[in-house]
C-alpha cells in the first residue's frame, strides 16, 4: 500500500468549514481514504506521517510572521500545492484588516494587545509561495474538491469552470433575480461552483466564490447604483469574503474615495 | 529525590482550529499548566464595525465552519432585540428546526470521528472504519442527514444563505420537508443506537462539582433562545450578560478566557444543557439517558460522549416533531428596521452557550461587537478539569497520560478556530 499517495491538509488563519469539507463527502470519504494515504489531517487523525506529500491542501490565510515561515516549509514538503477557500485564495475576511490599522484592531479585541503577535495584513498563500491550483468559495464546493483530488491523483487539470453565476441559473433555471425582482446580485462577476445557491433562495449572490474570469465589475457596479444602492453598501458588498481579490478590490477602492 | 516531567502536545488533533497544552508536574503535583490557543486571530469585532447590521449573520458565521448557524441564530437575536422585533412561532420553529441540523451535524462528527477514537484506542475515525466499516458508515449517514437538513432549509451546510435577521429569504415548502421524513427516521433508531454503543466505553472514574450555566425556555429544550441560568441560582436574560460574566486576556492564549464575576470557571454545553434542563427532554431520550447509566445529571466530563449522543435522539425527534407540525408561513421574514440601540442574544451551539452583543447607530451601523464563544467559556473548567485529573495517576507514563489527557480536553468538543475567534499538549515532569 505504500505507493498510495499522500495527502495532507494544512490549516493556517480561517474558520475551518473548507477541511470539514473533506469530511462532509460522506460518501466519499472512505473510498477516498483507500486511494490516498490521509498523511496528515489534524482535524481528523492525531497519526501523522513525514513529508514529502504528494498533494497538500491549504486551507486559510497568512496573518503571522509564524505562518508565513510555515508555509515556506510546507511548499517545500508538496509535489502540488492546491489553496481550498476564500482565505487562502484571497485572504478570507479577515483581509478587512488590510484596510485598517491594526494596532487598533487588537485593543478592540484584546485587553493586553502586547500578547498578540500579527502582521499587518491577511494574504492569500500565492503572495508567499507558488500555488499548483486555487479552489474558491467561501466555504468551497464537495463536488469540486473531489473533482481536484481525483484530477490531481491523475495528473490531469481540474474541471473547475471559471464563468459566472449566471451561467449556473441558467442551468438551474432560476429567473435573474436582478430583472425579475430588482435585487442587487454579484452573480455576474461571481465565479460559479455553489450552484447559484442564493437566487434560488430568494437573495442575491453576495460573492462568496470570487471574481469569475475577467469579470466587469465596474459595468455591475454601475448597475448597481442604477437600482439605487449607496455606494458605501457598494463598497460593503464589494469588501466581504473575497474583499482582496484584485478584482473586487480595485472597484471598492474606486467607489471608497 | 525530586521526579520532574514534561508532557506538550504542540498540536492537538481532532479539535476544530489551532491549539496546545503544555503541563509541567513536579511528583504528583501539576505546577504549570497552559491550555494554548495559537490560532491567529481574525479580529471578528473589530471589522464588524462599520458593517450594516444586517450582515452580521452572514459575517459572524465566518468565524466557524462547524457551527455557523449557531453564529447567524445568535446574531439575529441580538439584533431583533435591537430593533425591537419579535419573532413569530412559526419562524421561530423553522431556526429550531435548521438548528436542529447543525446538533446532528456536529455531535455526529464528533461522537463517531473526533472522540469515540479515544476510548476504542485509534488515532482517528478513518482509522476505525478499518475495524468497523458498518459502525463508521452509520455515523457518517447519520452527520450526513443533518447537513442535508441544514443544505434544504439553509441552502447549503457549511455557512447557509437563507438566515436573515428576522427570518429567512425563503421558506421551505411542506414537500422539500416531506422528503426529509424518512432519513430522519432512520436516524433517530442510529441515534438510539449509538446511545448504547458509547454508554459501553470505559470511563474513568472522575467526576467535578461544576456551576453548569445553559440556556433555558420554558416551553421547550432550549436551543435558539431563552434565559441564561445555573444550578447556582443565575437566572438572567441575555441582555444582563455584562452584569454577571467577565472576560480575561491571559499571555498564553489567543482567545480571551470567560468567567463569573468574582466566581471563576464555569462549564457550558451538552452536559449543562442536560442536567438543567434533564426534564425537556422527549421521554424517549430520557429513557435511553436513563438506560445508559445517566441520572438527571452528569458530572463526568468524559461522560459527555453519551449526553452528545442523547441529544442526537433528542434533535432526530425534535426535527421530526417539527416537520409534522409545519405549516408555511406567509411572509419569510419580518422586517427589522434599524434604530440607536443595543441588542443581546444567546442560543445553545453544539459546544454551549454563544453570546452576541452589538451596538448600532440609528442607520443601522454596527459601533461595537462582543462575541463570547463556548469554548472561550470552557476554557478554564478545561484547566481545572486537566489539573483535577492528575493527582492519583502519576504512575501513569507519559504516553498513557497525554492520551487521557488529551481525552479530557476532548470531552469538549472544544472549537478553537471558535475561541479565537486554539490547540497543542506539553506535559512537563519536573
Amino acid at each position: 500500500m505504500n505507493h498510495r499517495p499522500k495527502l495532507a491538509v494544512w490549516k493556517f488563519a480561517s474558520c475551518d468549514g473548507c477541511q470539514l469539507s473533506l469530511l462532509d463527502c460522506e460518501d466519499e470519504l472512505l473510498a477516498l481514504a483507500e486511494a490516498v494515504e490521509i498523511a496528515y489531517f489534524p482535524e481528523a487523525t492525531k497519526s501523522v506521517i513525514e513529508g514529502p506529500y504528494d498533494l497538500s491542501l491549504v486551507e486559510g490565510s497568512i496573518t503571522t510572521f509564524h505562518d508565513a515561515n510555515r508555509i515556506l516549509e510546507i511548499r517545500g514538503q508538496s509535489k502540488a500545492l492546491v489553496t481550498i477557500g476564500a482565505c487562502a485564495t484571497a485572504g478570507g475576511i479577515q483581509a478587512l484588516r488590510n484596510w485598517a490599522d491594526v494596532s487598533a484592531f487588537t485593543s478592540i479585541v484584546y485587553a493586553e494587545p502586547s500578547f498578540i503577535s500579527t502582521l499587518e495584513t491577511s494574504t492569500p498563500i500565492s503572495d508567499h509561495v507558488g500555488v499548483d491550483f486555487e479552489l474558491r468559495g467561501c466555504p468551497i464546493s464537495k463536488r469540486q474538491l473531489i473533482e481536484v483530488v481525483d484530477s490531481f491523483l491523475h495528473q490531469r487539470r481540474p474541471n473547475v469552470p471559471r464563468h459566472s453565476v449566471c451561467v449556473e441559473c441558467k442551468a438551474r433555471g432560476t429567473p435573474c433575480i436582478m430583472v425579475r425582482a430588482k435585487v442587487p446580485c454579484l452573480g455576474p462577476v461571481t465565479q460559479a461552483g455553489c450552484g447559484a445557491i442564493c437566487p434560488a433562495y430568494d437573495r442575491g449572490c453576495y460573492g462568496c466564490f470570487g471574481p469569475s474570469e475577467s469579470p466587469n465589475v465596474r459595468g455591475l457596479a454601475e448597475w448597481w447604483t442604477t437600482l439605487g444602492v449607496p455606494e458605501v453598501d457598494l463598497v460593503r458588498a464589494l469588501r466581504t469574503f473575497n474583499a482582496w481579490a484584485p478584482e473586487f478590490r480595485e472597484v471598492s477602492d474606486s467607489y471608497a474615495q | 529525590m525530586h521526579s520532574e516531567r514534561d508532557l506538550t502536545v504542540d498540536y492537538l488533533a481532532r479539535v476544530e482550529g489551532e491549539g496546545a497544552m503544555y503541563l509541567k508536574l513536579q511528583d504528583d503535583e501539576v505546577v504549570d499548566l497552559q491550555f494554548k490557543i495559537f490560532e491567529p486571530p481574525r479580529f471578528f469585532e473589530a471589522l464588524l464595525a462599520g458593517r450594516r447590521f444586517s450582515e452580521a449573520p452572514d459575517i459572524t458565521a465566518r468565524i466557524c465552519g462547524i457551527c455557523p448557524i449557531a453564529y447567524q441564530t445568535s446574531a439575529c437575536n441580538a439584533m431583533e432585540d435591537a430593533a425591537g422585533v419579535e419573532i413569530p412561532a412559526q419562524l421561530q420553529d423553522l431556526r429550531r428546526l435548521i438548528y436542529c441540523g447543525e446538533w446532528i451535524e456536529s455531535h455526529g462528527l464528533h461522537v463517531y470521528f473526533l472522540h469515540a477514537p479515544d476510548f476504542l484506542g485509534y488515532a482517528g475515525g478513518i482509522e476505525m472504519a478499518a475495524d468497523f466499516p458498518d459502525l463508521v458508515r452509520n455515523g457518517l449517514r447519520l452527520k450526513k442527514i443533518g447537513n442535508h437538513l441544514m443544505t434544504v432549509l439553509g441552502g447549503r451546510e457549511i455557512h447557509p444563505v437563507n438566515v436573515k435577521v428576522g427570518g429567512f429569504f425563503r421558506v421551505p415548502t411542506r414537500s422539500e420537508l416531506d422528503a426529509l421524513v424518512a432519513d430522519l427516521e432512520w436516524g433517530l433508531e442510529a441515534a438510539v443506537d449509538t446511545v448504547r454503543w458509547v454508554s459501553e466505553f470505559p470511563f474513568p472514574d472522575f467526576e467535578r462539582d461544576y456551576e453548569f450555566v445553559a440556556v433555558h425556555h420554558p416551553d421547550e429544550y432550549a436551543i435558539q433562545r431563552g434565559r441564561i441560568v445555573s444550578n447556582r441560582g443565575i437566572d438572567i436574560g441575555p441582555g444582563q450578560w455584562p452584569d454577571i460574566f467577565e472576560e480575561e486576556h491571559v499571555e498564553w492564549s489567543n482567545a480571551l478566557h470567560a468567567r463569573i464575576k468574582e466566581r471563576g470557571s464555569y462549564h457550558v454545553g451538552p452536559m449543562a444543557r442536560y442536567s438543567l434542563n434533564f426534564e425537556q427532554l422527549t421521554s424517549r431520550a430520557q429513557a435511553e439517558a436513563q438506560r445508559a447509566g445517566l441520572g438527571p445529571t452528569c458530572t463526568n466530563p468524559f461522560r459527555s460522549v453519551i449526553v452528545r449522543a442523547v441529544e442526537l435522539v433528542f434533535a432526530f425527534e425534535e426535527a421530526l416533531r417539527l416537520i409534522g407540525s409545519y405549516r408555511r408561513p406567509e411572509a419569510p421574514a419580518v422586517e427589522a428596521h434599524p434604530r440607536s440601540s443595543t441588542g443581546h442574544g444567546v442560543s445553545e451551539a453544539p459546544r454551549g452557550i454563544l453570546y452576541h452583543r452589538y451596538a448600532m447607530d440609528g442607520e443601522g451601523l454596527i459601533e461595537s461587537a462582543q462575541i463570547v464563544p463556548p469554548t472561550s467559556q470552557n476554557q478554564l473548567s478545561i484547566e481545572e478539569d486537566l489539573r483535577d485529573y492528575i493527582p492519583g495517576r502519576t504512575h501513569l507514563s507519559d504516553e498513557t497520560l497525554q492520551w487521557q489527557l488529551e481525552q479530557a480536553i476532548r470531552n469538549y468538543d472544544p472549537c478553537i478556530s471558535c475561541a479565537t475567534h486554539f490547540l497543542d499538549l506539553s506535559v512537563e515532569r519536573i
